[in-house]
């Protein structure tokens, strides 16, 4: 954590951290607006913005058209004439539409102006399965945007990460996709530092130390490599639990030098395997530490179908689960 | 031209003779900058220029009414008379053709894809109907602050009517009541493909009532009733009425670019009977008639063109390109790698 201005916390979930930072950005900083679908009187679908349209008026907290592009367009177009938006996509499965916006416009304002225009910008997208959320309330959408220069990617799993890394976004002078893990929302609850501080984008978080693996996740699938680590501890095998927290920029050396220590690699994520962020990974480590490596990496990733099915077994199929995680560790550990 | 009326005088609409003649000198300037832009492609010289021949009344005009420091223009690629009029060089647009490292994007950008946030002329791609969000967007801000007296002026062409990111746009600027004007620009044309395979209703002003803002026609060969039409509309923006659509009627005369033949989809017969309407000397011959300005000063003007084409033709061509190292810089604030270190 970067700059944290006093000792007190207070205990929240992932929900009431996001909550609690938009409402800091609104009161700080009247450039701030938030636009997206139900964000006003409706407070947004999961409550995160309840009661701002009161506080803030709808000139600042813009229930908009259903209409995503738009949702993002109008956002660079208010980046680009000095207001600092706060966009959201109501379930990141919405996003497509807007994907142009994101990729072709967003992403490229300061770089196709020469810096004469700048689009500093946080798009907003609750993501991920787990929840019932069938096909079109499921989905990880990371892998199709972390291609792309220009933008910054952030998806956190805690929510004292979620306050800095927030903030961190919205301070941000160029355009942040932020991921709030849905399953997440609710079910994560933690210490959050009271006050002002940002964590800075791109930087991991070495959550559990060891020895014998390093395992390398972000967002839900954090809290299960975990739970997975803590029952390998107690078969004595040492696993080293890395948060990504950041997509885009991310953190290659915190990585190498948890890969150069425990000389095994295992990348989780819920996302599909094929062109997912561990491919990336896989190849950065394949390039920069070859030599280190005592087994094979392993990605341990999304099948290879649409997410996810809306029935339970189906849902169920395409998640991954604490016990596949620590089967997956406990085998590359016993490579 | 329409805007001479039974008893031969000249409607204004307010334009004073220096006006008028800046207007002509715009048109001029757009003629010999296009055509130097394919000699120059011809010439092997530059891979690309694209025209707007047909569009010089529509643009004089409609930048007349653009209030320069005040108003922000969000332009498409076929703007050349427009940017000019709001305050664009002919070097700079010279700079934009050659691509060199001295141009607002720094030879990044196609030719015609113009920027300059000193003059609010805003960055677009080539995305059509992307740049819409991003004017109304701006209008929002401008609204936001509660900045009367300004207002934002958005162009597009008749294809690019059909996006979904232009009804959205519209939408959003109605709902809002914001300053914003949405300027058609109707040459009949979207590359190859016709109005008729662009649209069931062709009147596209009339979509207006649908979004509960004003909606108008005009004449856009005629560059004195552009002027109206947009001044009309973005007085009205400026001042708290709203946004509105106006469509401006004018012809594409050249091919859609130098990549383009337009002889696979249309005949050079039809191109040369519209011709007859061509606003350039049109123009010319109403400001003779009518005294503005005499043959031989409208003789002088056009060679004062030329001279400054080739002024600005030569002097960007002289610039250096960009450097390679270039290429890495003005993507994110500062040094940048996708791997943090």
């Amino acid at each position: 954590m970067a700059v944290v201005s006093n000792t007190s916390s207070t205990v929240m979930n992932n929900v009431e951290a996001v909550r609690a930072t938009l409402y800091e950005a609104m009161r700080n900083d009247d450039r701030t607006v938030i636009l997206g679908e139900d964000v006003g009187a409706r407070g947004n679908v999961f409550l995160i913005t309840k009661d701002f349209i009161k506080e803030f008026g709808p000139e600042r907290v813009i229930d908009t058209p259903i209409a995503e592009a738009s949702i993002v367009g109008i956002a660079v177009g208010m980046a680009m004439e000095g207001l600092r938006p706060i966009a959201e996509i109501q379930f990141a499965d919405f996003i497509y539409p807007s994907f142009n916006q994101i990729v072709g416009e967003a992403a490229k304002t300061r770089y196709r102006s020469n810096g004469e225009y700048t689009c500093p910008l946080v798009i907003r997208a609750p993501y991920g399965g787990g929840v019932r959320g069938a096909l079109s309330h499921s989905v990880s959408v990371e892998a199709l945007f972390y291609h792309v220069p220009g933008l910054k990617i952030v998806a956190p799993s805690f929510p004292a990460d979620v306050k800095g890394l927030l903030n961190a976004a919205i301070d941000d002078p160029d355009p942040v996709l932020f991921l709030e893990h849905k399953k997440t929302y609710r079910l994560i609850k933690g210490e959050v530092p009271d006050g002002h501080y940002t964590i800075p984008l791109g930087k991991a978080n070495v959550l559990k130390e060891g020895t014998q693996l390093t395992a390398v996740s972000y967002g839900l699938y954090v809290h299960w490599a975990l739970e997975a680590a803590a029952q390998l501890q107690e078969s004595g095998l040492s696993v080293e639990v890395i948060d990504l927290r950041s997509i885009r920029p991310m953190d290659k050396t915190t990585i190498l030098r948890s890969v150069e220590k425990t000389r095994k690699l295992l990348i989780i994520h819920e996302d599909n395997k094929f062109g997912g962020v561990g491919a990336e990974i896989s190849a950065m480590v394949a390039e920069e530490a070859l030599f280190h490596l005592d087994a094979p990496i392993r990605r341990l990733a999304g099948p290879d179908v649409p997410p996810m099915g809306y029935a339970l077994p189906l849902e169920e199929e395409f998640m991954s689960s604490p016990a596949e995680m620590a089967q997956a560790m406990r085998e590359l550990v016993e490579f | 031209m329409s805007t001479d009326t039974k008893a031969g005088t000249l409607e204004r609409h307010g334009l004073n003779d220096d006006q008028l003649r800046a207007m002509l000198r715009n048109m001029l300037l757009q003629r010999q900058l296009d055509n130097r832009g394919f000699q120059l492609n011809r010439q092997g010289k530059v891979p690309f220029a694209l025209g707007s021949e047909g569009h010089e009344a529509l643009q004089a005009g409609a930048a007349m009414a653009f209030d320069r420091g005040k108003d922000i223009l969000a332009p498409y690629y076929r703007d050349l008379g427009l940017c000019l009029g709001i305050g664009l060089t002919p070097y700079e647009i010279m700079l934009s053709i050659f691509a060199r490292e001295s141009d607002h994007n720094g030879g990044r950008q196609f030719p015609n894809h113009y920027s300059s946030k000193a003059i609010g002329l805003m960055s677009f791609s080539s995305v059509l109907a992307a740049h819409l969000p991003h004017a109304v967007g701006a209008a929002y801000a401008i609204a936001y602050r509660e900045q009367a007296g300004r207002a934002v002026l958005a162009t597009c062409g008749d294809g690019t009517t059909s996006e979904g990111e232009w009804h959205e746009s519209m939408n959003f600027a109605a709902i809002h009541k914001l300053p914003f004007v949405m300027l058609v620009e109707n040459n009949e044309w979207a590359i190859s493909t016709p109005l008729s395979r662009q649209m069931a209703q062709p009147e596209i002003w009339k979509r207006a009532a649908g979004y509960g803002m004003p909606g108008r026609r005009f004449n856009g060969f005629d560059p004195i009733e552009t002027y109206a039409a947009v001044k009309e509309a973005m007085d009205r923006a400026r001042s708290g009425g709203g946004p509105s659509l106006i469509e401006g009627i004018c012809y594409r005369y050249l091919a859609h670019s130098t990549d383009d033949n337009d002889l696979t989809y249309r005949t050079r017969e039809e191109v040369l009977e519209r011709r007859k309407q061509d606003p350039v000397p049109a123009f010319e011959a109403v400001l003779v008639e009518h005294g503005v300005m005499t043959p031989q000063e409208v003789d002088a003007m056009r060679k004062d063109v030329l001279r400054e084409t080739n002024e600005a033709t030569d002097a960007a061509e002289a610039q250096p390109y960009p450097k390679p190292a270039d290429l890495y810089t003005n993507l994110y604030e500062g040094a940048w790698q996708p791997w943090q270190s």
